[in-house]
């Protein structure tokens, strides 16, 4: 994730809303661009956003919180997810996800107290064949078991 | 003499550890001073043997798999580079049965070729369908993908020339070619696939489909949560472009095709048509009632072919062989082949390429080599999380998009996933419901608000307050979801539901004899 300076956020986000007001259907490519910046879309950013589209607060503001994707909340320094779809509940998701909680200290959709952990379940990363499957800040892993989690959370906050 | 050897570059490779393989190869190569030339190809598609590490000899490729960082030294010293014996030689990549006993159509260059090397692309007949569109009069191409047969491999089986042959004819200022790359469901994996592992397919179908309408733009809506494909395909459109066979006046014909990739944001329901124009357009992801059909007014109000990414990729290769050679393959009115997709639990996950018409016995233990678990496999979802769950009873049905509609099945996009006999099917058909109610777009009520009661309900009959009662209830919700839901969304939900407490009834409490009035 990206440290930011927050007052440097409305300036950087209207910018970016700026450069794609222009495209067509350009909203969510813009707000890609905010929270590929910032780590996630601030609700001050949402007037910014607005006034460039010339759309409604709200009706950017439903367009954040309609997808899943997008955050109005910084995440941890480690995005976690693990992917809660069929194919990896064949192979023991429920558990792994269960662990999960356990070893960062969140709950899913929560961050740990320290800042350096968040989790998320995800509905497939597409790596059905061998699952179960995570990503972390998106990097995929997968045929994970609980100890192969630990050791790759581990490597990953080591490196981040 | 270099030798070439292959390292994959899918997801699925790379996340077993297939860029430390490759960095273990190129430094052991190095510190053994053995020239070496490392290409990044995409999957063969036998994810249990990934990372799976060919070597280039004279005899052909010889495959090692499943190859970990730690494997690298001891692969060295056993010769790999000539192809040596070693613990984990499968010995030619072609003969590995699995791979031997598909038919690799659309699939035929995954995991042989560098997926961005427009020369590797060409070399292995990449454009010549492209080629020879450019010298076909539109109606003509169009008429090649209606004899072929094709239908939308997106999971509605919609005749894609059908829609082609609309947007052809209709009259408008700019037309639009929209790919469908948001493959949210559970077990599937062809499109990832193609996108990483040969994405200029990809390109040359659109492409393609673009001069056979009159579209000059092609819009691919990839999902967010498959990073390593949008990169890919970028860099694949990139050096489409520069050579030549993208963008104004193509190869010299004066027929022009722009493409842009959009990242989705997370929302399943956009893996709907309509859904995904409004998404494409910056709005919320939500369902478009039709009429009009989006090959009149699509995006942006234009008329647009809106199709799938395996529909697309089909495209190249009938134009190349001809619509007869395509139509050859399959069963009924399911022509040519489905890129099947085993996994959960299963032995030998991965994808299989086969004409319509096998079976999912077939799948699940020829190819599948039975439960990853070694435990009896319990049911198969077929179709997506949307699917059903098939027993073993329907096993030996030919998988053909009628015969699997005639017992309430969907073939869909050919996602199978496998579930050994430790899952609780109530739980399963719990959780269909739970899925729908968290992605459910809410514009009509059968789903918005029909997902979040079946929850409820599911609860009541497990936990038996008033079961007989609660079971008749969920059979008249799953009935008015069916049947009033807007768009596949709610009204495939109660697929895997039904199938769940029809097949497995005692996993909701309930006697055996109600399977009869099934």
């Amino acid at each position: 994730m990206t440290e930011t300076t927050h007052t440097a956020e409305p300036g950087i986000a209207a910018s970016i809303a700026a450069a794609h007001k222009d495209v067509p259907g350009g909203l969510l490519p813009a707000l890609h661009g905010i929270q590929d910046a910032l780590g996630y879309v601030p609700p001050d950013a949402v007037p910014l956003v607005a006034e460039q589209f010339n759309l409604s607060r709200a009706e950017v503001h439903g367009v954040v919180s309609y997808y899943h994707h997008f955050r109005s909340a910084p995440a941890g320094r480690l995005l976690v997810q693990v992917c809660r779809a069929e194919a990896c509940k064949a192979m023991g998701a429920d558990a792994l996800l269960a662990h999960a909680e356990q070893r960062l200290g969140c709950g899913v959709h929560g961050t740990s107290a320290d800042g350096q952990y968040s989790l998320e379940p995800v509905f497939c990363l597409g790596l059905c064949a061998s699952s179960p499957s995570i990503a972390i800040n998106d990097e995929v892993h997968a045929r994970i078991t609980p100890a192969l989690f630990d050791e790759i959370v581990e490597e990953a906050r080591q490196a981040s | 003499m270099t030798t070439t050897v292959y390292v994959p570059r899918d997801s699925a490779a790379l996340a077993v550890g297939a860029d430390r393989v490759a960095r273990q190869i190129a430094a052991e190569a190095l510190a053994r001073n053995l020239p070496v030339r490392i290409v990044r190809n995409g999957s063969r598609g036998l994810f249990w043997l990934e990372t799976l590490v060919e070597v280039q000899t004279p005899q052909g490729r010889v495959a090692y798999g499943p190859v970990t960082r730690a494997d690298v030294a001891g692969l060295f010293d056993a010769g790999f580079l000539g192809g040596g014996a070693h613990a984990l030689n499968q010995g030619l990549t072609e003969e590995i049965a699995y791979l031997k006993k598909q038919e690799r159509l659309t699939f035929a260059r995954m995991g042989v070729t560098d997926p961005v090397s427009v020369a590797d692309y060409e070399a292995h007949e990449g454009f010549a369908g492209l080629r020879r569109s450019l010298a076909m009069a539109p109606t003509d191409i169009v008429q090649q993908v209606l004899d072929s047969g094709l239908r939308g491999r997106g999971g509605a089986a919609f005749p894609a020339g059908i829609k082609w042959k609309t947007v052809l004819a209709a009259q408008a200022r700019q037309k639009y070619i929209v790919c469908n790359a948001d493959e949210g469901d559970s077990g599937t994996f062809s499109d990832r696939m193609t996108m990483e592992g040969d994405p200029l397919m990809l390109v040359e179908g659109m492409a393609i489909a673009g001069i056979a309408t009159g579209a000059t733009e092609g819009y691919i809506y990839v999902r967010s949560e498959y990073p390593h494909a949008i990169a890919t395909l970028n860099e694949a459109i990139r050096n489409a472009e520069q050579a030549g066979f993208l963008g104004d006046d193509i190869l010299g014909s004066g027929r022009s095709f722009r493409l842009i990739v959009r990242k989705a944001a997370g929302a399943y329901v956009c893996g709907e048509e309509t859904a995904l124009l409004e998404s494409l357009e910056g709005r919320r992801g939500i369902v478009r009632a039709k009429p009009p059909l989006p090959a009149l007014q699509g995006l942006f109000g234009q008329p647009t072919v809106i199709n799938n990414v395996i529909t697309l990729a089909s495209v190249p290769l009938i134009l190349a062989r001809g619509a007869d050679f395509y139509k050859h393959y399959g069963v009924g009115r399911s022509r040519g082949t489905l890129p099947f997709q085993l996994a959960g639990n299963i032995r030998h996950g991965g994808l299989v390429e086969k004409a319509f018409g096998l079976t999912l016995r077939e799948l699940l233990y020829d190819f599948g080599g039975g439960s990853a678990s070694g435990r009896p496999i319990k049911a198969v979802q077929v179709g997506g999380p949307l699917g059903a769950y098939v027993p073993e009873s329907q096993w030996d049905l030919p998988l053909d998009y009628e015969a699997y509609a005639a017992v309430g099945a969907v073939v869909g996009h050919g996602g199978i996933v496998v579930h050994d006999d430790t899952a609780d099917m109530s739980q399963l058909a719990r959780y269909a419901m739970e899925f729908c109610a968290i992605e459910s777009c809410g514009k009509c009520t059968p789903c918005r608000i029909g997902s979040t009661r079946g929850v409820e309900v599911i609860d009541k009959i497990t936990s038996n307050q008033n079961r007989p009662q609660q079971v008749i209830l969920l059979r008249d919700l799953c009935d008015t979801m069916l049947h009033g839901s807007l768009c596949a969304m709610g009204g495939m939900t109660p697929y895997p539901v039904l199938s769940a407490i029809n097949h497995y009834p005692e996993d909701f409490g309930i006697e055996a004899p109600d399977r009869a009035a099934a």
